[in-house]
This record gives C-alpha cells, structure tokens and sequence, in this order.
C-alpha cells in the first residue's frame, strides 16, 4: 500500500482520518444516498460507496477484503426487513452480518468497525446521520492498519517457523 | 495484465461540472487530470453539463476517433443518467455496458463542504471505477413481454379515472375495490370546491362508466392477496369477499331491505359515518356501484344464528340473488402493470384530546359534515347538531392533525379550501355565523384563491391563530350551554373565547391503516409519512421503483380532486405505453453458474426466492434458469466455491472497486 500524496490527503491537517467503505443496495439504501444528496443533508466525506443491487450480495469476503486493504470501517445499508426489494435478500445479509461479527471478533477487529443498517428509500437524514455516527466511533477507535498487522503476523509465523526448524535442526544432532 | 484478460482496454473518463452544482465543490479539473495519470486512462476530459448533448458527443466522438472502449462518467447518480451515457456509448457503435458513472454529485459535491476532501473522495471514486471497467464484459439487454391487461387497485376517483382512461385504450382493466362500491371519498360529499358543482353529478356518470364498460372487469369487495412476477408479467389473486348476495342476479330493487326482520335501522351506517343506521342487508347509497345490496355477517341473524325466517330471501324469491351459502372466491389474473389507487384515511381527531372529539358530541370532523350537508345524506341536508339545533354559531379548526409536531408533519393541502366549501355552505343552510381558526390560509390552485375572496366576502369570520381547546365549561352566561373555544387571536395579541354550537375539525389527510402491507405486496416504497414513494418527485411522480408499478391519487400523499384525476391519466398513459410497447428491456444484471467451478454442494438453492436456482442431479450441479433471475446477488455472495457470477456485477468488478476506493488507504 503506498502512501497518499500529500497534496491528496483527507483534509488538510495531517491528522488521520478513518476511511469507511460502504454497500448499498440500489433500491433503498443508495437512493436514500441520493435522497441526502438532493436535500443537501451533508454528512462526513469519509465514506465511500459502491453500489449493489441488494444487500445480500455483499460477500463476506467483499467486508474482509476491504478491511484487509486498509478500510478503518465497514457499513452495510439494506431495505427494512421486510421491504427489500428481492423479498428476502436483507435476512440473508442479516444472517451473514452476525457471522461475520463473531469472525472479526476473532481477528481482534472491533466489532463496532463493521455496522449493518436498514435505511428504507426515504430515509435521506438517517444515511447522514448514520455515517456521521459510524465516522465518529471509528475515529474513536483509531486507526485498523490491518495489511501492517498482516505484515506482523507474517513474520511472527515466519519466526515461529523458524525456530521451531532450528530447534528440529538441533534434535537430529 | 488487463489488456489480457479484456483485450486492448482503452479508458475515457469524462467529469461533469453539473454547471456549479459539482464544480463548486469538487476541483473537477485536478480530478480529469489525476484520472489522466491512471493506467488505461487514454483520454480524460471534464466539461460543463456531459448529459447534454454536446456532452455527449463528446463521447460519441471519442469512442469514434480515439477507439475509446470503456467509458467513466463522473456526474450525478447513475440512477438518473446512467441510461443516457449508455445510449451515447450505443450511438457510436460501443455495448452500453462498458459505461460506468460515478456519482460524484449526490453522493459528494452536495453533502460535502469541504472542497479538498470532496475533490479527494472524487477522486478515489474515479479510480475505483477506472480499475472496475477494465473487467466490464458486452452484455445484452433482456427482453420481457407485456401482457397487455391492466390492474388498477382502489375505486375512488384516482381508480375509477385511470381504469376508464386505460379502458377506453383498448386494454383489459380489472378494477378492485374492498368496499362493496366504488367511487371512494368523493361519493361522499355534496359539492366540490371550488366550483361547487355537485359531486354526485359528476361522479356517478363516470361510475356507471366503469359498470358497463365492455374491457372493465370490476371486482368489487375484493382485495388483492398475493403479487408475484414482475412487470410485464404480475401474477396478481384476488379474494372476492361473499356478500352473500349474487351480483349477477340482484337487480338493485331493494325489496329486500324493506322486508328484513329488522323493522328498524339498527346498525352504524360506514357511508355516513355512524350519522345514520342501516339494516343487516343494506346499499351503501343510492347510486353505488355496482348497484347489488350487500349482508353484513356481523348484523344478520341467520348469518350469525342460523336461525332467522329470512324474509329477505322471500322477497327475492323470484330471482333468487340472496345465498346465504356464499362463500369467499379467489380469481388469479395475470397483468402486465398495476396501477395503485388507495386513497387515505382522515386523522383521528381522538388523537388531540384537546378538542373534545368523542367527547362533546357537537365536535365534528369535516367528513362527518360533508355527510350532513349533503341532500342525500343522514339528515337530507339540513344541518343540525346532535342535540337537534340548527346552530347559529359555527367554528371550524384547520391543521387538526397537520402542519403539527405531535401528530403529522405535513400540510394536507385540501383541508382549507373544504373549509372554505363547508362554511360556504354551512352559512347558506343555516344562515349561522361561521368562523375559521387558521394558521395560514392555503388557496393555490386553479381559481382556488377567487374562492377564497369570495367566502372572505360572505362575511365569514377568520381568526388567525391555533386553537389551544375546545371546551364546554362557559365563564359567563352567554357561554352557557355553548362549546368554547379558546385561541389566541395573533393578529390582535389577545386570547378570545368564541363561544359555538358546533365545532368542526379540519382533519388532515393520512395514509390507509394498512398502507405498509400494500407497499410490502406490491413490492414498493413509502415516503417518511407512510405515502406511498414515487420513482422521482419531479419528474416521474406516477412511476414507482418498481417496474410497472404506479401510483395515483391519495395514496402518494395529500392532493384535490383535479390533481389526482391528472396523476391517475398520467399513470393509465404510463400503463397503455408500456403494453402498447409489448417488451420491456430488463439490466441484463442476471447471475449464472460457471460448471465446471460447481462442487455441487447446493447451498445455492434454497437462497433464491424466486427459486430460479435448481439442482440438476445427473451433472450434480446448479443451474439458474436467467428468465426468472432478477439479479439480487444473493446466491453469489453465498456460493462457497465462487462458481456463480452476477452480470454487471462480477465479483472482479466489485473488488477492484474496493481496492479503488482504498488505493491510498
Ligand atoms: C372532507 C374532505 C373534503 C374534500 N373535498 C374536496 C373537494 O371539494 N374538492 C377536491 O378537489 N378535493 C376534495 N377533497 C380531496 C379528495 O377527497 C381527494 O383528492 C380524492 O378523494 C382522492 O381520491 P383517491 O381515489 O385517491 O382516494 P379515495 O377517495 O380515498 O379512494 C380510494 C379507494 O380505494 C379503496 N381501497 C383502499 N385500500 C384498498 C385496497 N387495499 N384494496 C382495494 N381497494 C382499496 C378505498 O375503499 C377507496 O374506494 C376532500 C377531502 C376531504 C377529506
Ligand atoms: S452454491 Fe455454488 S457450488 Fe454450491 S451448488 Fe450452488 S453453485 Fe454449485
Ligand atoms: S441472483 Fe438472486 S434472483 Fe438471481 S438466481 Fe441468484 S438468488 Fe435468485
Ligand atoms: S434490495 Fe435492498 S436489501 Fe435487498
């Protein structure tokens, strides 16, 4: 991961700032997008975007894989249970999300860097308001730096490994 | 690597200003020219408006002359102009979907301020979408055909309007209404502002219309249970309650009626709102329609007991319409778009304790004096209280249950011109003095303000101010035996007590009880105030998020008679374009499973709710028939082998968005 050009920092202060990824669904969550976008309900520009067409096509591996290249944090916004647009993809998004809980837990990530919430088409205020929030618990939390801590992890394993063949190296003496 | 994989990928990314709408707040030219550095970039431009037309030829002209193939517009949301970027793409000879946008204006320029950290997040935004193009593969659009039937859902005015204007197309329309008549609230008032013409003589000609049109099926106390299939193809079941009466056979002579056990009327009449009382075996009003009696179960004895001489039947011996034996139906149609007609329910008055609805009897709600100064209503038009006086002093409440914190945000928009109609016509039936209790007078619409002056000009009295109680506790004699209410009068500074007869609340206008259930079937969306959602405010306000499905009327939120019989023919033409088309082109967003990945572990299967996913068990793999996909993704998110893609949304594709955004991370 190479560094950010300094004339392209978050904001002017060097000070770090959290980078959220979020997954939209295209029938309510990012129309609500839109919504805030329209009604000028301005929220922090540490979010960024991708579009899906449900929640329940966010891959576990699609939140790993952000994390992993350098997201501070997580948000999964779907339609209300019951209001998606495919019937029932946000249960499965649902199922999946207390899954993944429980395995980001086990990394040692703060379950509070990844959030699931439901934000129906019309809910422009609660899309800023729940970035708002998000940005300012994962601030809080500091930043995850999870490829440095793969680096870590690669050369603890590396010199486990090693010692355990220099100590293999010494029993067949 | 990706040259490999796509051929010779070739990159145009164009930036939009949106006039200053983006460029204010996103340095558009520092962004066109990082994009310029991103491997594949071949060309990168920013200019004034890109959805115009010099905007897009722009593209047009790239893709022509510098062999362009994958295209990034960096503009407002794709769900606005992503259509018009591909069909500029398509133009000059490049499959549409080798576009991608980036929204760079709802999603930054217009919820940032902060002009450095939004340009940032452009540019982060661009480079996700230039690293996501070079996986964009030619695709087709699908095409479904229309069955060219209508449903329309409601029979008020809104319903009653688009099925005869749909109808009269040519078309099949199958109208349902829960009631046992059609013709909704507005059957049930004496005029209509601000004409004053009279309602019933303008709305039953179009009732008797929808009777006997030959392409109208009408299905009256009926409901819609289940919706499945997507437009072009809704299959749609409709329960058709038993009126216990057979709508074919009953002539409407209402003989009936007259010789039912019950000599007396005994029981709450709905169409006048308890005004009135009617028997077990009743017609709502005169000219409902269809003009067939309808059984209360809950009031008739031999429905309840079994045990009733059911003279009734005596009467009808001849054409034998009353079966007692009746029993729920279930027809299932299939139509190719469902116009949505619901209409509203009034505010609940008991919800504002303060004003005594429930309590004093001569506290009434608007709909209640339609009723009373209507010829045919409870009380042949005469406006009497319900202790039996002609009043001579009349106050009327606007916002009861609008424009207000406590109950419902929104002006309901028809509620000071009915209370302009109801003073006019309360004034001409009983001669009373009439005040009104405003906080503003609302009178825009087409001679709505004409109106106003001229009930300004009968001498009805206005006093500006929000009516803090209505109570019976009098503080001198000549507020004894009267209704008081108490206002501040904010064009004077004093608080008044006007003493009154009757008090009339303008309720507000709000969503049916059971409009969340309506939305959920028919698979839509409800604004914040529970109104059913269009696809935009502006410029799509019959069309839904969902496909052949439209709204009109009430049920997308408060409006007059004119304006809904006018969102109701925009969605009538909305439905007959769209069957006159015959197909629909479908994002070609369908997933599908990749054979020889498959490990045949079936997880897949159950996920899909459209069960297009099947297993076959000779090759022992997963198959997904692309007619009934809709493309939500779920199964490839679940997939543990990976083996099904999405189309335009391939696991590649996201992933290199993800790695986009955190380039820099
Ligand atoms: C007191 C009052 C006075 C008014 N006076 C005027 C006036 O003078 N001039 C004017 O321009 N406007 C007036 N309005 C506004 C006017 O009533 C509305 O604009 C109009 O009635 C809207 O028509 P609609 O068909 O959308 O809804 P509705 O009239 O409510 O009709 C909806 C129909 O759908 C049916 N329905 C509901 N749910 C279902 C379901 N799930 N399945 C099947 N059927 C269903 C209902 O039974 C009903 O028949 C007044 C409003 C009020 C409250
Ligand atoms: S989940 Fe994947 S591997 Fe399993 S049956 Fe379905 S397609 Fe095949
Ligand atoms: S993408 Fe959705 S609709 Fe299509 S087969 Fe998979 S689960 Fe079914
Ligand atoms: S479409 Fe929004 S969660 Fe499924």
């Amino acid at each position: 991961m190479e560094d950010r050009p300094v004339s392209d920092k978050l904001s002017t202060s060097v000070q770090w700032e959290p980078i959220i990824v979020a997954f939209f669904c295209n029938w309510c969550t990012y129309t609500a997008a839109d919504l805030a976008g329209v009604a000028r309900m301005g929220y922090d520009p540490n979010v960024r975007v991708i579009r899906v067409m449900c929640s329940g096509r966010v891959d576990p591996q699609f939140v790993l894989d952000a994390f992993a290249h350098g997201a501070d944090g997580v948000l999964i916004g779907g339609c209300h249970p019951g209001d998606c647009h495919y019937v029932e993809g946000n249960y499965k998004t649902l199922r999946r999300y207390h899954l993944l809980r429980r395995l980001l837990r086990d990394l040692g990530i703060e379950e509070q860097r990844l959030r699931l919430e439901w934000i129906a088409a019309s809910e422009g205020e609660k899309v800023s308001k729940t970035i708002n929030e998000m940005v300012e618990q994962v601030r809080a939390l500091g930043p995850l730096r999870l490829s440095r801590r793969f680096k870590e992890w690669d050369a603890e394993l590396a010199s486990l490994e090693a010692e355990a063949q220099s100590e293999e190296v010494v029993a067949h003496v | 690597m990706s040259e490999q994989r796509n051929g010779h990928v070739r990159i145009g990314v164009y930036i939009c200003h949106c006039g200053a709408n983006i460029a204010d707040t996103v340095d558009v030219k520092a962004v066109a020219e990082y994009a310029a550095t991103l491997p594949g970039v071949v060309i990168s431009r920013e200019y004034k408006y890109m959805c115009s037309d010099p905007g897009q030829e722009l593209i047009q002209k790239d893709i022509e002359e510098h062999a362009i193939n994958r295209v990034v517009v960096a503009a407002c949301s794709p769900t606005l102009h992503e259509n018009t970027f591909r069909g500029a793409a398509e133009r000059a000879g490049l499959n549409p979907f080798f576009v991608q946008m980036v929204n760079i204006r709802e999603h930054d320029s217009w919820v940032h301020s902060d002009r450095e950290a939004a340009t940032v997040k452009a540019k982060d935004l661009v480079r996700a979408a230039v690293m996501r193009v070079y996986f964009h593969k030619p695709l087709e659009k699908r095409r479904v055909p229309i069955h060219p039937e209508v449903l329309v859902v409601g029979g008020g005015i809104a319903g009653i309007h688009a099925a005869l204007t749909v109808a009269n197309s040519g078309k099949r329309v199958y109208l349902v209404e829960r009631e046992p008549t059609i013709g909704g609230h507005m059957a049930q008032y004496d005029k209509t502002f601000p004409t004053l013409d009279c309602a019933a003589c303008i709305l039953t000609p179009k009732m008797s219309a929808v009777r006997a049109h030959p392409n109208i099926t009408l299905w009256t106390y009926s409901e819609v249970v289940s919706v499945d299939g997507s437009v072009g193809d809704y299959k749609v079941v409709v329960k058709r309650k038993p009126r216990y009466v057979h709508e074919d056979l009953c002539v409407g002579c209402l003989q009936c009626i007259e010789t039912c056990v019950y000599k007396d009327s005994k029981f709450d009449d709905e169409f006048n709102l308890g005004l009135s009382k009617r028997k077990p075996i009743y017609i709502p009003f005169a000219q409902a329609t269809p003009k067939v009696v309808v059984i209360d179960p809950d009031a008739c004895i031999q429905l309840k007991t079994g045990k009733c001489k059911k003279s009734c039947m005596e009467a009808c011996v001849e054409r034998g319409a009353i079966d007692f034996a009746q029993k729920e139906t279930y027809e299932e149609i299939h139509v190719g778009s469902i116009i949505i007609a619901t209409g509203f329910q009034t505010f609940d008055p008991r919800r504002m304790p303060q004003y005594g609805y429930g309590k004093y009897p001569n506290v009434y709600n608007t709909l209640e004096v339609e009723r009373l100064v209507n010829a045919s209503g409870p009380t042949s038009g005469q406006v009497i209280t319900r202790d039996g006086r002609v009043p001579k002093s009349v106050g009327i409440v606007l916002c009861v249950g609008s424009r207000d914190e406590n109950t419902n945000r929104w002006c309901s928009r028809v509620c000071c011109m009915t209370s302009l109609k109801l003073a006019h016509l309360i004034k001409e039936h009983t001669g009373a003095e009439v005040y009104i209790f405003y906080i503003d007078m609302r009178a825009a619409g087409k001679g709505y303000e004409e109106f106003y002056q001229r009930v300004l000009n009968e001498g009805v009295h206005f006093i500006r101010g929000r009516v803090a109680e209505i109570t019976d506790w009098a503080l001198d004699p000549s507020e004894a035996g009267k209704l008081v209410a108490r206002v501040e009068d904010t064009n004077t500074g004093f608080v008044r007590r006007i003493p009154l007869d009757m008090v009339v609340l303008a309720v507000g206008l709000e969503p049916q009880p059971d409009a969340h259930e309506v939305q959920r079937m028919f698979g839509i969306s409800c604004s914040l105030d529970g109104f059913f959602l269009e696809k935009h405010p502006k410029l799509a306000p019959a069309p839904t998020y969902t496909d052949g499905i439209f709204i009109a009327g009430l049920c997308h939120g408060p409006k007059d008679i004119p304006d809904t019989v006018m969102q109701a023919g925009y969605a009538a033409a909305e439905a007959i374009a769209l069957a006159d088309t015959g197909f629909f082109e479908l994002e070609p967003n369908t997933a599908y499973v990749v054979e020889e990945e498959c490990s045949g572990c079936k997880t897949c299967v159950p996920l899909c709710p459209y069960q297009a996913v099947t297993f076959n068990e000779e090759k022992q793999k997963a198959f997904i028939n692309e007619v009934l996909c809709k493309g939500c993704g779920t199964c490839v998110a679940a997939c543990p082998s990976g083996s099904i893609k999405q189309n335009l949304f391939e696991d590649e594709e996201i992933y290199s968005e993800i790695e986009g955004v955190l380039a820099y991370a």
